[in-house]
């Protein structure tokens, strides 16, 4: 250990580089790589940071997480199609969705902790898949297909795939530092405090509950932010997005790629979708090999891909 | 008189499945002393703690603070009164550092708590206080220590140190000096002492000894009943009370 004045100057320097870098390797990763693949991977990677912001920062494990991806996809495909709303009017009222449909379980799932919070917020999923089973609006088993992707504010044509990639890259790179800064505001330290020690942060005078729940409500929304994205890029919104298995995949993604970590979600998301795009031929192999993917890891490196790196990455001066 | 009081508890009554732990406990808690809760294992005292601090809701009874009642009041809430409880095992946020948990408390009444778009930058300016209280318990040089690292006796003092940034009017403290050696005794019951200087404080303490010469008032409890209560003079020389310590061994 140096001096810690010299030590944090120079840890923002090679943090923000590492950053920049990552950005332009997304911005020329198009050119050689299938682009509806790389933008699958940012939504679900969004999905999983969103995710991430309530199990790696209140320590709560949601089990319903789809409800809110799912069903903000819904709305944005059918605001899309039926009104006829451009693509970030669309979004917006997915997210909408996704916030209110946050409060509200939230509301009531924050009255318990651990595998009680986990399965009343399953139970609203379940209970939201239903909806989505039953609801004329979301066209049962065939989804609502075709949407259009539309003009973004009406004047950038998204049915372009390189501008569509561009734009959801722009999306994923602002929500990311919308988390960053949410988990280091002053809110994100009571968050850090509660998940720490929640009596003592009572008995320093925090009422809790409302303080998970807000948090609760902006991993929702940010959720949101990812399914509608999703339903764009897919030009799709079926009940796959809905279903628990999506909930599941979630929590798989964010453990492989590393709980409490910034961009081990996305790496995690990624790891995910490619082994069920590029291994896809071997058919029902694949919940197989991620199944055995995920014991490995937990078995051997407990706090991701990323959090194994994190304490290599540190003596660079790089903090993951 | 009656206005002396600063915490005062009516009848109070616990009960757990039909075991009694508390039992018609009527605690009065002079302004401006300090109060010990002494008794063998099983006393209650804990119990009787959490029942004042709101952690846990009374079968029956009435508890007072300022003559106000909080019977139904939340623990955040008396927290935001002014009475601020610390906890057996050493209360720290593990992965902040020193500095960062004692800007948790200081933060609240700052008001940017719910600020999720605000950079943590804008909690820079408590910066000055919060080291001025860490210094005040003696571990300035661990500022950026996880606190989750510090000594057990350190982890105490950075308790204290974040319960004072509330500048609360009364102090609970559960024991503050349990699990320590010695010298560390010595030092938290300086602590203590310098810290009542103009606040009232509540502590459950299980040895009589390192009681002795802090408290002003020592109430005794057995069974969940008052046994004893005055001055440490008056109490160890009370019958009831040595008897009630013969098996643990103390006084």
């Amino acid at each position: 250990m140096t001096t810690v004045t010299s030590t944090s100057s120079r840890a923002v320097s090679p943090q923000l580089l590492l950053v920049l870098v990552l950005i332009v390797l997304a911005m020329i990763a198009p050119f050689g790589i299938y682009p509806i693949f790389l933008m699958k991977g940012l939504c679900f990677g969004l999905f999983a940071a969103a995710f991430n912001l309530l199990l790696g920062y209140v320590g709560l494990l949601s089990f319903g997480h789809a409800m809110f991806f799912g069903f903000s996809a819904y709305v944005t495909a059918h605001a899309a199609k039926e009104w006829g709303l451009t693509p970030e009017l669309a979004i917006l009222a997915g997210i909408a969705t996704a916030a209110v449909l946050g409060a509200v379980t939230g509301w009531l799932a924050i009255r318990r902790s651990g595998i009680y919070f986990a399965m009343v917020t399953l139970a609203f999923s379940q209970m939201m898949y239903f909806v989505a089973v039953q609801a004329p609006f979301t066209h049962g088993e065939d989804g609502i297909q075709g949407v259009p992707r539309g003009h973004l504010f009406g004047l950038i044509n998204l049915n372009d795939t390189m501008t569509m990639y561009y734009f959801v890259l722009a999306m994923f790179v602002a929500s990311l530092l919308v988390i960053h800064r949410i988990v280091t505001s002053p809110f994100g330290q009571v968050l850090k405090a509660i998940r720490d020690n929640e009596p003592r942060a009572i008995s320093l005078g925090y009422q809790v509950d409302r303080y998970k729940l807000l948090a609760f409500i902006l991993s929702a929304s940010l959720a949101g932010l990812a399914g509608s994205l999703k339903a764009l890029v897919f030009q799709l919104a079926s009940l796959t997005d809905v279903h628990w298995h999506a909930s599941g995949e979630v929590v798989l993604m964010t453990l492989l790629g590393g709980v409490g970590t910034v961009f081990g979600p996305t790496v995690g998301a990624f790891l995910v979708v490619a082994i069920q795009n590029y291994l896809s031929e071997v058919g029902s192999w694949v919940t197989i090999i991620q199944g055995s993917i995920f014991v490995v890891c937990v078995l051997l490196f407990r706090s991701g891909m990323i959090g194994v790196m994190t304490p290599w990455l540190k003596r660079r001066g790089i903090t993951g | 008189m009656g206005d002396d009081f600063i915490v005062e508890t009516r009848s109070l009554t616990k009960e757990f499945k039909g075991f009694v732990a508390v039992s018609d406990v009527n605690l009065r808690v002079r302004r401006h002393t300090i109060h010990a809760l002494i008794g063998p294992n099983g006393a209650g005292k804990t119990t009787c703690f959490n029942l004042v601090t709101k952690f846990l809701t009374p079968s029956r009874g009435q508890i007072l603070f300022n003559g106000r009642d909080i019977t139904q009041t939340e623990p955040a809430a008396i927290a935001r009164q002014g009475m601020v409880r610390s906890f057996q095992i050493s209360a720290v946020f593990g992965h902040l550092s020193v500095m960062e948990n004692v800007r948790v408390a200081l933060q609240r009444v700052q008001g940017t708590s719910f600020h999720f778009w605000r950079s943590g930058a804008c909690l820079d300016s408590l910066n000055q206080r919060a080291e001025e209280l860490i210094e005040a318990v003696g571990i300035g040089q661990y500022r950026d220590t996880p606190a989750g690292e510090l000594s057990y006796g350190r982890k105490r003092a950075l308790e204290i140190a974040t319960t004072l940034a509330l500048d609360p009017e009364m102090l609970l403290l559960d024991e503050p000096m349990a699990g320590m050696g010695t010298e560390d005794v010595k030092r938290t019951a300086e602590l203590i002492r310098r810290v009542a200087a103009n606040r009232t404080i509540l502590m459950v303490e299980h040895n009589l000894s390192v009681v002795a010469d802090l408290s002003d008032t020592i109430t005794v409890l057995k069974l969940g009943h008052v046994l004893a209560e005055g001055s440490y003079a008056e109490i160890s020389g009370n019958p009831e009370v040595i008897e009630a310590y013969m098996g643990s061994g103390h006084a």
